[in-house]
Parts: structure tokens; C-alpha cells; sequence
């Protein structure tokens, strides 16, 4: 059962929206500064634990359920892989991105943005399948824990 | 060998593709879309990789800039005909394995959890090419990793649940041997500073006597020993191979240990090319020793298992032996053999694991007091066993015949006699164990609380992709002027450097 902490709840529900837009900050000023499509889905992603831990994995499980998470996860790699074959497309080589648009410059940006992002949403997927995963084993674990006496 | 400089974007389509396919399956989710979808694209790759073996024969080293970045800087794929030799094998397993693996992946693993099956058979599919076909030594530490993680993922499907204590003890052992290859890389880029590895070919002689580059090649060696399952490396194959679902156990001793095989001939012939490694290290009497080990006593201890399955693993620790006693010889002939080895083993090995599977799948049977009278039960499943047993012995007219041949040849060619009379000694074992499988199937009565309505009720998809590979065992080994001239191709190609 879940212990009704308001402090925490409130506090969390502060905090969950700026971690999520400092996610989205580090995954789309990575090209000029720390950061990119791994930090950044990381983050992304411990918006969503942290809200799991607070307000359980249960209602977590309702705001994004497993399949969204690995759908997440897949459409990522894709993504990337999409990019790199894009590039194929236009005559140059896989993930080439300088013939992604008229200047090589503009290529190369647009690419690393799609390719950071590709990267940041399969990081947020896989983020939170594994908590997802662990979280589901210990609920199914406990109560033998329990009654072991362990 | 003359250099193509075009870019061929074969190399790079042999790789994503499968790798893309991956998430594919996995946004389907469904087992029947998810198995049509790696079916095709294996049957694809296939295609894309005998058309790169015929260009690579024809042109020559064949090359592709990733993202039009020039090596040494850029990643830079790179195909040369040892590599493509092993290009065609993995393509070739993967593209029999997954018809077959439809109904015995239906049997043996969770229906919710099949689609993910698909997918990581299309990682570890995806990330066994990338390593025969990468020119990079650090990208192909990435495909290791892809390989193995998947594989593991793979191993902990099975069915009984102490296939997740053998998954568990492979991700250990494959941890520590990728850890150990990327600390190898790590010290000579701090030497080189280089990470492709037709630089460091180059660069490596300057460096060789340092203590740094040889406690790489010592890093290298022990990693990838430990991926290849050289004795006494081997000690997580077994479990893995025997509690894996039946299709895995065909991928995996099919593929993965002549992957890295092949990267032990890319790390001493290749990277360490320039250098005479045999000459100066006292490399030839360990490997030696190491391969009589594997030949020896992994064949004894495959005689005493009762799991049959284990049993063929056991033989595949032997099998290995047999093939880093080729690259042990370090010539020309010797390489010839091992590399041929590669590509019958994986036939042999191929077909007996796909026959066990065929009896799991009717039977469950998978121990050897519960295939007595099975000749009779199930005919053309134990037909196809013997025909891969007979090959794993070396018997004439099977692929086995023509590895052993060769082995035996380059030995004697390089004046180690005991060597030849070994490879012999060590085969008379193989009759041991094999013979206890037909003695059991077609010497003993049926027992009778057995049903004898089980009989070869094995599916299509089953029995085609077994008699495949049995058939080409036989084939390659009544003519296997093809193979051996490609073996001796990819060997020559070896020794002169890419």
C-alpha cells in the first residue's frame, strides 16, 4: 500500500515538468553543449520513475503503459537506422548527413538532430522498460518474501 | 589484391538491415508477423551475402566509408574473402534456422514473448555480420557486444529454468572476454593511436616490443578465447547450448564461436599481420596444447554425458580444438583447414542440433535412455542425425572428411606427424560418442510406456532446413573443390594482409 506523503507529492509534482523540459533542453542544445540523446533520455526517463516511486508504478503504468514504452524504445532505433538509410537514399553513404539538405552545414545539423533524437527516445524507452520490468518482479516476488519470513 | 575504391553499400545494407528489422518485429509484436519479418530479411542477407562473396572474388577487397568519413578517422567497413567466408556461413545458418525455428520457438518459448525472440535473433544476426564485416577494431567490440547481449537474451528463453543460471554464467564469461578484448584495444590505441585496423597493421611493428603492445595481444588472445570457448575457456558452453531453445542452440554453435574464431585469425594474421608472431612468441606450443586439450578432453567428456544435447556441445568445445589447431600450424595449409572447418562444422553442427530439436519438439526426449528405439519412431529425423554424426567423425564422403583432410595435410606438411596421428586418435572418440546415440535409437527396443504414436510428426519447416544442411554436409564433402579453393583463397588473403 501506497503511504499517502503529501510533502513528497507535492514536491514531485514541482519538480516532474522541470525535469522534463531540462530533458528536452539537454537533448536539443547537445549539438553546442554537454549533453545529447543519452543524458537527455535518461532524464526524460527519471521524470517518469520519479513518478512511479511517489505515486506508485500502477497509475505510472496508466500515464505510459508498457507497449508506449517499447514502442518508444523501437521507434528510436529506427529513427537513426531511418536517418543513416535517408542518406543512402540522397547518393550519399549510410549516415552521411551532409546530403540531407541543401548545405552540407544544415545536412550535418539536421542529421545529429534526428539521430540525437532517435537516440534520446530509445534511452527513455529503455529506461523505463527496465524499471518497468523490476518494479513488476518485485510486486510478483514480495508477498513470498514475505511469507518466508526473508 | 587490387582495391576497389567505390564504396559499396552492400556492406553497410548486409548490417542494417537486420538491425532495423529488430525493432521492427518488435513494433509488430505479433509471433507470425514478427517471424515473417526476420524470416524474409534473413533470406535477403543470404542474398546480399553470396553476391558480396562473388564481388569480393572478382574485385577484390571490397570498402565503405560510414557517414563518408575517411579511415583512419571514419568507421570503415571492409570485406576481404576470409571475411566474406564467414559473411556467407552466419547468413547462411540464419537463413535455415528461422523456418525452422517457427514451430519449435511455438513450443519452446512464451507465446508473449516470441515477437522478442525475432528481435534479438535479428541483433545477434545483425551484430555476428557487422564483426566480419567491420574495419575497425572498436566497432567491432560494438558488435561483439550486440552479438553477445543478444545472445544471452537468447540463451535465457529456454524453457527449463536453469537455461537463466546458463545465461547468466555466459553473460559473466562473455563480459570478462569483451572486457578483456577492449582493454587489449585500449592499450595499443595507446600506442598507435589508432583505432582501424589496417592502420594499426602498419603502425604495430614499430610498437611490437613494448610491454604494452604485448600485454594487448594478451588481452586479445584470453578475450576472445573465452567467446570462442577454447578449452579451458569453454566452461560456459555447455550449459548454454543444453538449456537454450532448440533453434538457438543451432544459431549460436553454428555461428558465434566461428565469429570469433575469426576474429582471433583477424587479431594474429591482420592486426599483429606484420609482426612474426609464431616466431618470436611462444604462441604455437599454447595454442597446440590448448587445441589437443579441447580435442581430447572435451571428446572424453562428451562420451559420458547422457543429455544429447549436451553431448553435442561437449563435441563442439573438440570441434573448436580442431580449428585453432589449423590457426595453431600458422601456415597457409594449416589456415585452409581451419577455416574450412568454419564453414562444415556449422553444417555438422547445424543439422545434429536441428535432429535433437526434432525430437524435443515430438518427443520432449533429449537424454539417451529416452531416444532408445527413436531409429524407429522418428526415421528421418535420426537419419539426419547420423548423416551429421558421421561428418562429425570425419568420415569420408561428409564435409568432417574434408576439414580433417586438410588439417592432416597441412600438419604433415609442416613435419608435426604426431599431430596427424592425433587428429585420428581424437576422431575414434567422436565414434564413441556418436555411436552411443545410434546404439540407443536403433539397438534398443522402444520401451513401452512410450508412445509409438509420436512417430515424425515433425513439420515441414522443420525437416527441410535439418535435411538442408545434412544434405550440403554430404555435398561438400563429396565435392568440396569450392569450398577448399575458397578456404585457401581466404587463407592466402590472410597471410598477405587485407
Amino acid at each position: 500500500m501506497m503511504v499517502e506523503k503529501t510533502l513528497l507529492r507535492v514536491i514531485a509534482k514541482l519538480l516532474i515538468p522541470l525535469i522534463l523540459l531540462y530533458a528536452l533542453y539537454v537533448q536539443f542544445h547537445g549539438d553546442f553543449g554537454p549533453g545529447g540523446g543519452f543524458q537527455a533520455g535518461v532524464i526524460f526517463a527519471v521524470a517518469f520513475i520519479l513518478y512511479a516511486l511517489i505515486f506508485g508504478v500502477d497509475i505510472a503504468r496508466k500515464a505510459i503503459p508498457a507497449w508506449a514504452s517499447r514502442t518508444l524504445l523501437a521507434s528510436g532505433v529506427l529513427l537513426f537506422g531511418g536517418t543513416g538509410l535517408w542518406a543512402m537514399a540522397l547518393g550519399g553513404e549510410f549516415l552521411n548527413h551532409s546530403v540531407l539538405s541543401d548545405t552540407a552545414l544544415h545536412g550535418q545539423h539536421l542529421g545529429i538532430f534526428l539521430v540525437e533524437l532517435g537516440v534520446g527516445m530509445t534511452v527513455t524507452g529503455a529506461m523505463i522498460t527496465i524499471f518497468y520490468t523490476f518494479a513488476g518482479h518485485v510486486a510478483e516476488t514480495l508477498p513470498f518474501r514475505g511469507s518466508d519470513g526473508g | 589484391m587490387i582495391d576497389v575504391p567505390a564504396s559499396d553499400p552492400w556492406l553497410i545494407l548486409l548490417v542494417v538491415v537486420p538491425l532495423l528489422a529488430a525493432p521492427l518485429c518488435v513494433l509488430l509484436r505479433g509471433p507470425a508477423g514478427a517471424w515473417s519479418v526476420a524470416t524474409a530479411v534473413s533470406w535477403g542477407v543470404l542474398g546480399i551475402a553470396v553476391k558480396l562473396l562473388g564481388d569480393v572474388l572478382e574485385r577484390g577487397t571490397l570498402r565503405y566509408r560510414i557517414g563518408g568519413w575517411d579511415a583512419p578517422w571514419g568507421i570503415e567497413y571492409l570485406l576481404d574473402p576470409v571475411g566474406a567466408f564467414v559473411v556467407v556461413i552466419v547468413a547462411a545458418i540464419g537463413a535455415v534456422v528461422l523456418p525452422y525455428a517457427k514451430s519449435s520457438v511455438e513450443k519452446e518459448v512464451r507465446s508473449d514473448r516470441i515477437y522478442l525472440f525475432y528481435a534479438m535473433v535479428l541483433l545477434c544476426l545483425s551484430g555476428l555480420l557487422g564483426i566480419a564485416v567491420t574495419g575497425d577494431a572498436f566497432n567491432l567490440f560494438v558488435f561483439l557486444e550486440v552479438s553477445s547481449l543478444s545472445s544471452y537474451v537468447l540463451i535465457s528463453l529456454g524453457r527449463d529454468r536453469r537455461a537463466l543460471t546458463a545465461a547468466f554464467r555466459y553473460l559473466i564469461m562473455g563480459t570478462l572476454g569483451a572486457t578483456f578484448y577492449i582493454i587489449g584495444v585500449g592499450l595499443m590505441y595507446q600506442m598507435t593511436g589508432t583505432l582501424n585496423i589496417q592502420d594499426l597493421t602498419t603502425i604495430i611493428p614499430a610498437v611490437a616490443d613494448t610491454r604494452t603492445v604485448l600485454a594487448a595481444l594478451a588481452f586479445l588472445t584470453v578475450g576472445i578465447s573465452l567467446k570462442l570457448a577454447l578449452f579451458p575457456l569453454h566452461l560456459w558452453l555447455p550449459n548454454a547450448y543444453t538449456f537454450a531453445p532448440s533453434a538457438v542452440t543451432v544459431f549460436l554453435s553454428a555461428t558465434a564461436t566461428k565469429v570469433s574464431a575469426y576474429v582471433l585469425l583477424r587479431i594474429f594474421f591482420t592486426v599483429f599481420g606484420q609482426v612474426d608472431l609464431f616466431a618470436h612468441f611462444p604462441l604455437q606450443p599454447v595454442l597446440m596444447a590448448m587445441a589437443l586439450a579441447a580435442m581430447f578432453l572435451a571428446s572424453l567428456t562428451a562420451i559420458w554425458q547422457q543429455n544429447v544435447k549436451r553431448m553435442l556441445a561437449y563435441s563442439s568445445v573438440a570441434q573448436i580444438g580442431y580449428t585453432v589447431l589449423g590457426i595453431s600450424l600458422a601456415t597457409e595449409a594449416g589456415l585452409s583447414g581451419a577455416i574450412i572447418h568454419l564453414f562444415n562444422h556449422a553444417l555438422m553442427k547445424g543439422a545434429a542440433f536441428m535432429a535433437i530439436g526434432a525430437v524435443v519438439y515430438a518427443t520432449g526426449a533429449v537424454t539417451l535412455d529416452r531416444l532408445a528405439g527413436m531409429g524407429k519412431r522418428m526415421p528421418f529425423t535420426m537419419a539426419a542425425f547420423v548423416v551429421a554424426g558421421l561428418g562429425l567423425i570425419g568420415m569420408p564422403l561428409t564435409a568432417g572428411f574434408i576439414s580433417k583432410w586438410q588439417l592432416i595435410t597441412a600438419a604433415l606438411e609442416s613435419g608435426y606427424w604426431p599431430l596427424a596421428v592425433l587428429i585420428l586418435l581424437s576422431s575414434l572418440l567422436a565414434v564413441i560418442y556418436v555411436w552411443r546415440v545410434v546404439e540407443a535409437a536403433y539397438l534398443r527396443p522402444v520401451p513401452a510406456n512410450e508412445a509409438w504414436a509420436a512417430t515424425d510428426r515433425v513439420p515441414v519447416g522443420m525437416q527441410v532446413p535439418m535435411w538442408v544442411l545434412a544434405g550440403a554436409s554430404v555435398y561438400f564433402g563429396t565435392d568440396a573443390s569450392f569450398t577448399l579453393e575458397l578456404a585457401h583463397t581466404a587463407a592466402r588473403a590472410l597471410m598477405g594482409g587485407y
